[in-house]
């Protein structure tokens, strides 16, 4: 039971469970089943960066450059859907997706790695080079028309319900594909030996040299698979919006750092589940959902998750100060 | 020279063979290694036998980090030397290479994973270097579970290796080094924060290896305890080996002297009966569960010792002393005047200083130069009429300690960092007794300093007390509290257990006291008088 | 620190081998007093805000709520200004009433600074974290202050913060440059400066040795506040407006100026000369690739490759220089 208490996800599960209840009780749509579909699609994206950024967290590092890589990779692609968008097939898409990000992601890695520039650093040049070059060669302009069956696919949902009103819902693929690579990489940190190197990693670097870890490989593993995600993001946004918005993303690189880190990620390194991250989506996704429905303006929703991160971030600080000063004592004389 | 052909049959017929107890497990010959202009090691052979448990002994800067880092392949000799792993030339730049032949370091900071469980530290190397990709719990556990075995331990797996105690850590370490199959383990300064009974479960163990045939090197500065566990014992200085002897045929004295050169005469400090008042008196000073009952009194020009061993609370007691902890119940009387609510800067106000136990992470801000670590505790004084800081005040002051303390530190922005850790220890006290304080509380004072320097440091200590501080030594090692305190306190699990008058007895005698009282159920309070 | 005085040396290297380059490319108009003053007349908000950032870098810490407090305190400048200024009307009231309006802004930017420093200093929650949360609040306030919307229509009274000149030399520039010499004073002239230089490198230390951490780490987030709330004035000047999200590229922008000149990502090291010639390269490439007709988008691509590069060259010069010991 003590070690259920000790870990940092029970209480953000409480969090969720309370405001729940809460949220349910002032609306009761909230607990409807068209609101948890909606909500799983619209935090899809947020989700599919978290996972890329868990794997960088716990390694030790941080990524600030992902929005512009699935910026670029969404903007690529709706170039290639509007010129030759009825020879392509979605699968070519996220494959392109996927590698430009994993490409863009591996320069991140090798700055970091060959030259010791600390990540945040390296991260915030590279995004603006980035974002730079995508806003010089795009000129910011939104682009549309893509092709119908791109269209029709984003509509695809898992099992077709229907609302008193009619509006059909269900499961999103969206959603799906957020789901499928949560899967995947669940498995990757906890059955693998390169999961669990990465942990090592970000529990001590150079220990982790000394027991024969490939430090650059999993640099390289780590980041490259950061821009993976971040390309296969952007084609997720691209489906959601229909069109390339080169500008939208940027600048919520911060969020997704909090959900991860209200999920008990540590920034230090080394500590983190995809299970607290998931939760940490799922309770943003919830106090922006809930207050949504209270009526809330939308732009009370940033001051409460403000809060949220400050009230979780305090909380397990001060869990972890406590054993750390009773650690440091029993060491001592 | 023998012909080619001739050794390469004989290092075929070992290989067939298996190891010959007879030769050596490991060889070094003619072993030189300089950094630049600096000579790490010169001409040096050395030799560890199949089975044996070796002691490495050395001064900071007789080359045993580095002869450490060559055996481990982390660096390589110069050329020119032989090295020789159960009869085979080894030469190699990777630590991997050295693991595969069966070699392996255990660092003092043991170089775990603290956010990993006991068995995926215990088994993870092993894994990778299999180059298994997928893991599985059953693998990790069955991984563990057969190194455990072999040393007769149990330790639960999935707890997380930062829950351990650090004794516990090292055996973890141990166990991953069995997983690999070691031959011969390097223990750099096992014992370091283990309690004595933790060393005393650590001993048999290495014992209960070698009757497994592991070999161990045993690289320690604690004489006491290289003694009572190796056979042969190494001695290096300056980079060369002195010679090596069997534990039976030498004692510590003499090891002493052949690792400085030196012959240490330890002087006693005489203190001249007490005339004022006392300058710090604890009266039932206890906090809770980590020291109870804390009632003594210190004099201007005392050295007043306190030692026990690890876990007795000296460092808890002194840091209250010092206003960092408030106690939860006694008092504390400062020159004649309760204080109440501690703080450190009350604490300096009144004139206590401390010098802490880890100098490189709690007594010196090592990136920074020597003149900003001496004003860091008095630059509030060295400011001009504007209140800015007063370059010229200020280089006065470091001239004056520079001079003073007979500091050797690169002017301008070096970082202490690059200063030996006599000077910077001379360092911390220079910044401490800038506040001109009238208790000075000194927490292991010189730790991994060698011997010149120490004695140069005792000598400081007792002139301070000579000009009429009161001074207070913690520490572990019996030969520095007897030689410059005039009064000794011992402490054992959080109380004074008995006090000592120098003058009157002779060092064997307490130290036959700390160990016994460690083994004693019973504690005996007792004064001398 | 032989370490600090080659990387000033590189940044100066860098900075006139720029300015060779551009002048080289544009021409005199380079050089002329148009675009000097243009120059001068930009840099001041970056540059602002680059000390602000600077400080708490400094301590090894990160305020990401920089940009947002600005504009949080420039929106409430703005508000009150509207509120209770007709744009025509001037004289000595409208004086004290800007005077008063003023103050709130800064209050305002100071107690943001004040509670950041709580959340770091008492509380010991990351900066990172901390500033992270800050920032969402604050952002979400301005927000809802102002309904999404621009506040605009001042009396031009408030245009002398930002457009105005005094002997040719822009106003803004001028503040810019006490605030650069104030910085620098305190840095390396007090006895907090020396403490904040200390506590980024090791704040253990620094508290065995008697110093309040906290009050530094306090102060250090109060001053990145100040600072902060006076770049919010000039740009409420400069734009005549005041919004929720301007600036935004800045934040990315004061850590890679506070990098590139010197300041160390870990705290503890870092000088204010070499954030100011860093300041000076960035503004030369913004304004020449302008001159040359070139997006300023590619201005960001170039300041971001000449930040990995500073750093390589760092890297190198490091490398070099232990290798020799």
């Amino acid at each position: 039971m003590k070690r259920i208490l000790d870990r940092h996800e029970i209480y953000v599960l409480i969090a969720i469970i309370v405001f729940s209840s809460l949220f349910s009780i002032i609306n009761p749509r909230f607990l409807s089943l068209e609101n948890f579909f909606d909500l799983l699609k619209g935090y899809s994206l947020m989700g599919i960066f978290t996972l890329g950024m868990l794997i960088v967290i716990v390694s030790g590092g941080i990524d600030l450059s992902f929005t512009a890589i699935a910026t670029i990779c969404g903007y690529v692609n709706a170039l290639l859907l509007i010129s030759y968008g009825e020879e392509l097939n979605l699968f070519i898409i996220f494959l392109i997706a996927a590698g430009i990000g994993a490409a863009l992601g591996m320069v991140n890695a090798v700055i970091i790695h060959k030259f010791d520039i600390a990540p945040i650093i390296s991260t915030i040049a590279t995004s603006n080079i980035f974002f730079g070059l995508l806003m010089f060669i795009s000129g910011g302009k939104w682009l549309q028309g893509f092709p119908l069956w791109f269209e029709d696919f984003a509509k695809i949902k898992m099992q077709t319900l229907y609302s008193p009103e009619g509006t059909p819902y269900g499961l999103s693929i969206v959603s799906v594909i957020f789901l499928m690579l949560l899967v995947i990489t669940a498995l990757i940190l906890k059955y693998t030996t390169l999961g669990r190197s990465i942990y090592a990693m970000g529990g001590d670097k150079i220990s982790a040299k000394r027991a024969g870890i490939n430090v650059f490989g999993i640099h390289v593993f780590v980041y490259s698979f950061m821009g993976l995600v971040a390309g296969i993001g952007g084609v997720v946004q691209l489906l959601l919006v229909n069109a390339s918005a080169p500008n939208s993303l940027v600048g919520k690189e911060l969020d997704v750092i909090a959900a991860v880190v209200i999920g008990g990620a540590n920034l230090a390194g080394g500590v983190g589940t995809i299970l607290g991250t998931l939760l940490g989506v799922i309770l943003i996704a919830i106090m922006g959902n809930g207050l949504t429905l209270m009526r809330v303006p939308s732009i009370y929703i940033n001051i409460i998750i403000g809060f949220l991160i400050l009230i979780s971030i305090g909380a397990s600080t001060y869990r972890r100060k406590k054993t750390k000063r009773q650690r440091i004592i029993t060491e001592n004389n | 020279m023998v012909k080619p052909n001739i050794i390469v049959l004989i290092s075929y017929y070992k290989m067939i063979k298996g190891a010959n107890v007879d030769e050596p497990l490991l060889s070094l010959k003619n072993v030189n290694k300089n950094y630049g202009g600096v000579i790490a090691l010169k001409d040096v052979d050395f030799e560890i036998m199949h089975g044996e448990i070796h002691g490495l002994v050395g001064e900071n800067g007789s080359g045993k980090s580095t002869l450490i880092k060559i055996i481990s392949g982390v660096v390589q000799p110069n050329p020119g030397s032989t090295i020789e792993i159960n009869g085979l030339p080894f030469t190699s730049h990777k630590e991997i290479e050295a693991i595969d032949k069966g070699v392996m370091v255990i660092y003092q900071d043991l170089s775990l994973f603290p956010n990993l469980t006991v068995a995926e530290n215990i088994a993870l190397e092993q894994i990778i270097s299999d180059h298994k990709k997928i893991i599985s719990a059953s693998e990790l556990n069955q991984i563990s579970k057969q190194a455990m075995e072999q040393i007769n331990i149990n330790l639960p797996l999935d707890d997380l290796v930062n829950h351990l105690s650090v004794a516990d850590q090292q055996l973890v370490a141990i166990c991953r080094a069995l997983t690999r199959n070691v031959k011969l383990i390097i223990m750099d300064e096992p014992t370091a924060s283990l309690t004595s009974r933790e060393v005393d479960s650590l001993f048999s163990l290495i014992t209960d290896m070698k009757n497994k045939g592991i070999t161990t090197l045993f690289v320690s500065h604690k004489l006491n305890e290289v003694f009572t566990i190796a056979d042969r014992i190494t001695v290096l200085r300056d980079g060369g080996v002195v010679g090596v002897y069997e534990t039976t045929d030498v004692n510590e004295e003499e090891i002493t002297m052949l690792m400085t050169g030196k012959k240490i005469s330890y002087e006693k400090f005489i203190y001249p009966p007490a005339t004022s008042q006392p300058i710090l008196d604890c009266k039932n000073l206890s906090r809770k569960d980590q020291f109870d009952s804390i009632s003594f009194q210190l004099f201007p020009g005392e050295i007043l010792g306190i030692t026990g061993l690890l876990g007795s609370g000296r460092t808890e007691l002194a840091l209250t002393l010092f206003g960092i902890n408030q106690p939860t119940s006694g008092e504390i009387i400062f020159d004649g005047i309760p204080m109440e609510k501690m703080s450190i800067q009350k604490a300096m106000h009144k004139g206590i200083g401390y010098v802490p136990e880890d100098r490189l992470r709690q007594g010196l801000v090592i990136d920074h130069s020597f003149e900003n670590n001496l004003i860091i505790t008095t630059m509030e004084k060295l400011v001009n009429n504007l209140s800015f800081l007063d370059r010229g005040k200020i280089f006065k002051m470091v001239k004056y300690w520079a001079e003073g303390l007979s500091i050797k530190a690169p002017g301008g922005d070096s970082p202490v960092r690059t200063l030996s850790g006599g000077n910077q220890q001379k360092v911390v006290l220079a910044k401490w007794l800038a506040i001109r304080p009238k208790v000075l509380i000194l927490d292991g004072p010189t730790i991994g300093i060698d011997v010149a320097a120490k004695q140069s440091i005792h000598e400081t200590i007792k002139k301070l007390a000579r000009d009429g501080i009161a001074i207070i030594l913690i520490s572990d090692e019996i030969p520095e509290v007897f030689s410059t305190c005039n009064r000794i306190l011992v402490m054992h699990k959080g109380k004074i257990v008995r006090e000592f008058y120098t003058e009157q007895i002779d060092q064997e005698e307490i130290r036959r006291f700390v160990y016994e009282s460690n083994n004693n159920k019973e504690m005996i309070h007792e004064k001398d008088s | 620190m032989s370490l600090k005085l080659s990387h000033l040396s590189v940044l100066l290297i860098v900075m006139v081998v720029i300015f060779l380059g551009l002048w080289a490319l544009c021409g005199n108009v380079f050089i002329g007093i148009e675009n000097i003053q243009s120059m001068a007349f930009q840099i001041p908000e970056l540059g602002i805000l680059s000390l602000g950032m600077m400080i708490v870098m400094l301590t090894g810490g990160i305020n990401l709520s920089l940009i947002a407090t600005s504009n949080l305190s420039g929106i409430i400048l703005g508000l009150l200004l509207k509120q209770f200024i007709n744009p025509e009307s001037t004289g000595l009231g409208v004086v004290v009433i800007i005077a008063l309006a003023i103050m709130v802004g800064q209050l305002i930017a100071i107690s943001i600074g004040f509670f950041n420093g709580m959340l770091v200093a008492v509380l010991d929650i990351s900066p990172i974290l901390a500033t992270l949360g800050t920032m969402m609040i604050i952002r979400g306030t301005s927000l809802v202050l102002t309904n999404g919307d621009v506040i605009s229509g001042f009396t031009s009274a408030m245009q002398v913060f930002g457009i105005s000149d005094f002997l040719g030399i822009p106003t803004p520039f001028i503040i810019f440059l006490i605030c650069t010499l104030i910085m620098g004073i305190i840095l390396n002239q007090t006895t907090f400066g020396l403490k904040v230089y200390l506590i980024g490198s090791n704040p253990l230390a620094c508290f065995f040795s008697g110093i309040k951490n906290q009050s530094v780490l306090l102060r250090t987030y109060i001053i990145s506040g100040i600072y902060s709330g006076i770049a919010g004035l000039i740009m409420l000047s400069r734009f005549n407006s005041a919004k929720a999200n301007y600036g935004d590229s800045y934040l990315l922008l004061t850590i890679l100026a506070s990098v590139m000149g010197g300041v160390s990502a870990t705290g503890g090291f870092g000088k204010v000369s070499g954030l100011l010639i860093s300041l000076i390269i960035l503004q030369m490439i913004s304004s020449g690739f302008n001159l040359l007709g070139i997006s300023s988008y590619l201005s960001l691509v170039f300041s971001g490759i000449i930040l990995i590069l500073v750093m390589i060259i760092r890297y190198t010069v490091d490398k070099l220089q232990s290798r020799k010991i």
